[in-house]
């Protein structure tokens, strides 16, 4: 008898919506596949034909110039047309829904849309009204797949592996949609996640989620394998969530002195983009073991890895 | 008018009466739109019109204590003659409309605009409750003698609590002169800003904000307070956890006048029905916890909580299809409440008396209405349910101009056969 070939990757869902409900299987062929990408990427022919034909459209309720020209440019470099739609403040002050924005483009035929929303869970209901297939990039403090894809794949190339590592997630996890799609993924991978940040910045019951959460950054350091940084909005620095920048960039901010809790070889990732100073130094931003710029590179190839995994459940007439 | 009074017979019956503990099998007289006399054997000399019951269940009429009715100003959700129907269908043979109305009802000629409305366009007993400060806002009690004239049975702000501690004390201060009933809905209106659903790990995982329980918590302990301060007869509108129970029962024990309500969403669902965003779930206060919830059922069976309330709140389904936190809070429930209602005497938890007092007899008592009670001279407010009656609730057939009903679907037990008020049918199930 001879051993079957192994089948190759199928991804089992129409949308991407978060990363909640998928199986560790699904995540490490999403991740092999971008593996690839990046190889593409950095050829200088870096076109490929899967999605020739095809209509994305990138609707942002939201703005992001990272995420949607990442987006972009991963749909071009797959062959798609792409088409960006910057929602914002217009036709929702007209009063135009969530769903009539939806039943608007569908009728326009798109094949992928990309969305980003300030709601949690505007995504998901986006998707029930298209025919199309959706994926999430951000709603609200809920899920951002992607950006948790590419992070796993950043801490894979850097570090060999997940599995087994220690992951301190710091800041503001209590806004942080990137914060509750990685807490996710890095458990379905087998890592150790903790949460670090002053009560205030932390959620209820988010130990439940599969972390251990920490209120200093001595505690929540200790000899991590990766620290990751978030973002802490403007209007949340000044009495609100935290007293003053200086406080929380004294007691929270990622600086050479407590990077130095973490395992030496310890690496330090950031979503972006970064308030240098608050939660985070420069020094530690463009030092040695920043991956900060990894993640944008590996951004554009998990996410044309997620636009060619869906593109396999498009219609072909 | 020389006519005879009209006389209606319900034989067959199995006669429940919450406030006299009665519960078997009999007859029941309706004369003139009230009840003449009922027992075992009953025998009527000369014509009436004569109802088989076949075995179901003949109860008081439901009394619903704070149903909103679309009137004025919200007419597109609900109108009264809709809100009616519904009622009628579900059993419920008195509602007792919300005062958050546009313009809402914080003046006489708006509690009398109501009562005219309804004489002309309810088939079911409309009483309004009156807000307790004007315009809602929270800051000048209304007019409680003049609006108590007019007809108001109870006061309240509606889905808020009044935020200052004075304002409160001084309404209650005032109001208990006139004996009148203080509904509140208790919740912190800072610590809930921005919330969607409960606190907790499931509001987590879905990224939403929370409302803590302690926001309820923080304003019925200090509405308890003032209310043994004062001496002002409060009710607790909506109670939703078990530190609120704690609450309540300490301030019974303590003698004061305090007196609480559930709703029945929040005697028969969860957070986790929330499930993927779903708004039909999103309520004001929000469903808790399964430990909450069965707190709430014990708090039910133990008559710690006095009144079951539908909670009705009909919203216009475009409100309603819209990202969770910025979707409407509220669901309808007018229809339902006696079939949800009576999961929970199915499951065993609460006997079918005590759901049909915490319905009827309660609310009856603490409003000062007639109703509540089989007792001859009792007006023939009736329910002729067939508890054990299974069927899978269909929301484009409910009679409510909106249809956000948390129940689509739900398989229920129990069907409301015949709906009578003052001696007259004014609904039947076909």
């Amino acid at each position: 008898m001879r051993p079957e070939p192994s089948p190759p990757f199928v991804f089992p869902h129409r949308h991407l919506l978060g990363v909640a409900g998928l199986s560790a299987f699904e995540i490490e062929g999403l991740l092999a596949a971008s593996e690839e990408a990046v190889a593409l990427s950095r050829q200088v022919e870096k076109k490929r034909s899967t999605l020739r034909g095809r209509t994305q459209i990138n609707l942002f309720f939201e703005n992001s110039t990272r995420t949607q020209s990442s987006f972009e440019i991963a749909g071009k470099r797959l062959g798609a047309d792409v088409m960006n739609m910057s929602v914002g403040a217009s036709s929702m002050k007209k009063g135009e829904t969530v769903l009539d924005t939806a039943a608007t483009l569908n009728a326009m035929r798109p094949d992928i849309i990309v969305v980003r929303h300030h709601a949690a869970g505007a995504v998901a209901l986006l998707a029930q009204k298209v025919d199309c297939s959706v994926v999430n990039a951000g709603d609200g403090a809920h899920e951002h797949p992607t950006q948790a894809l590419l992070d796993a794949l950043t801490i894979k190339r850097a570090k060999g592996r997940i599995e087994g590592l220690t992951v301190a997630i710091c800041g503001d996890v209590l806004h942080s949609r990137v914060a509750r799609s990685n807490i996710i993924l890095l458990n379905a991978l087998g890592a150790r996640v903790r949460v670090v940040a002053p009560s205030t910045l932390l959620p209820e019951g988010v130990e439940r989620l599969g972390v251990t959460a920490h209120r200093t950054m001595r505690e929540g350091l200790a000899g991590a394998d990766v620290v990751m940084m978030l973002r802490l909005q403007l209007e949340r620095m000044n009495g609100s969530f935290v007293p003053s920048v200086k406080e929380y960039f004294a007691h929270f901010g990622l600086d050479a002195a407590k990077l130095a809790y973490a395992a030496p070889d310890a690496v330090v990732m950031h979503p972006g983009p970064m308030n240098r100073g608050v939660e985070i130094a420069s020094e530690v931003a463009d030092g040695p073991r920043s991956l900060i710029r990894d993640q944008v590179e590996m951004g554009v190839a998990v996410r044309m890895a997620v636009l060619e995994a869906l593109s396999r459940h498009l219609p072909n007439d | 008018m020389t006519e005879a009074p009209a006389r209606t017979l319900f034989v067959n019956a199995r006669l429940v009466c919450p406030a006299s503990g009665l519960d078997e099998v009999g007859s029941l007289l309706v004369e003139g739109g009230v009840i003449a006399a009922l027992g075992r054997e009953l025998r009527t000399e000369g014509g009436a019109e004569m109802v088989d019951c076949r075995g179901a269940a003949l109860a008081p009429g439901l009394i619903d204590l704070g149903a909103f009715v679309g009137e004025p100003g919200a007419e597109h959700r609900e109108t009264i003659a809709t809100a009616s129907d519904a009622a009628a269908a579900g059993g419920v043979t008195t509602i007792v409309t919300r005062p958050d109305t546009t313009p809402p009802v914080d003046a006489p000629e708006i509690v009398d605009y109501l009562k005219r409305r309804a004489r002309d366009t309810a088939s079911v007993n409309v009483y309004p409750m009156a807000a307790l400060t004007k315009g809602l806002a929270g800051h000048e009690m209304t007019e409680i003698g003049l609006l108590l004239e007019a007809g108001a049975v109870a006061f309240s702000d509606g889905p808020r609590s009044i935020p200052n501690a004075r304002v409160m004390r001084r309404t209650m201060t005032y109001a208990r002169d006139f004996g009148a009933l203080v509904c509140c809905h208790a919740e912190d209106s800072d610590l809930i800003a921005g919330g969607a659903m409960n606190e907790g790990e499931f509001a987590t995982r879905l990224g939403l904000p929370g409302r803590p329980k302690a926001a309820e918590a923080l304003i019925l302990e200090r509405d308890v307070r003032l209310a043994t301060l004062t001496g002002c007869r409060y009710h607790a509108s909506l109670i939703t956890c078990a530190e609120s129970l704690d609450i309540v029962a300490r301030a019974k024990k303590a003698g004061a006048a305090v007196t609480c309500g559930a709703s029945i969403a929040h005697l028969t669902l969860n957070e986790n029905d929330v499930g993927e965003y779903r708004t039909f779930f999103k309520l004001a206060p929000p469903l808790r916890s399964e430990d909450d919830r069965r707190a709430l059922v014990q708090g039910l069976a133990d008559g710690l909580i006095d009144v079951v309330v539908s909670g009705h709140d009909p919203q216009d389904v475009e409100t309603k299809r819209r990202p969770f936190a910025e979707a409407e809070d509220g669901a309808i429930g007018l229809e339902t409440m006696l079939a949800a209602g009576l999961r929970l005497v199915h499951s065993g938890d609460v006997p079918l008396g005590r759901l049909l007092a915490a319905m009827s007899t309660r609310p009856a008592a603490l409003l000062g209405l007639p109703g509540g009670s089989l007792a001859v001279g009792a007006p023939a407010d009736l329910v002729v349910v067939d508890v054990d009656a299974p069927w899978v609730l269909d929301a484009h057939r409910l009679r409510s101009k909106s249809k956000n009903t948390p129940f689509d679907g739900a398989r229920l037990q129990g069907r409301v056969l015949r709906t009578i008020v003052a001696g007259e049918t004014v609904y039947t199930y076909a």
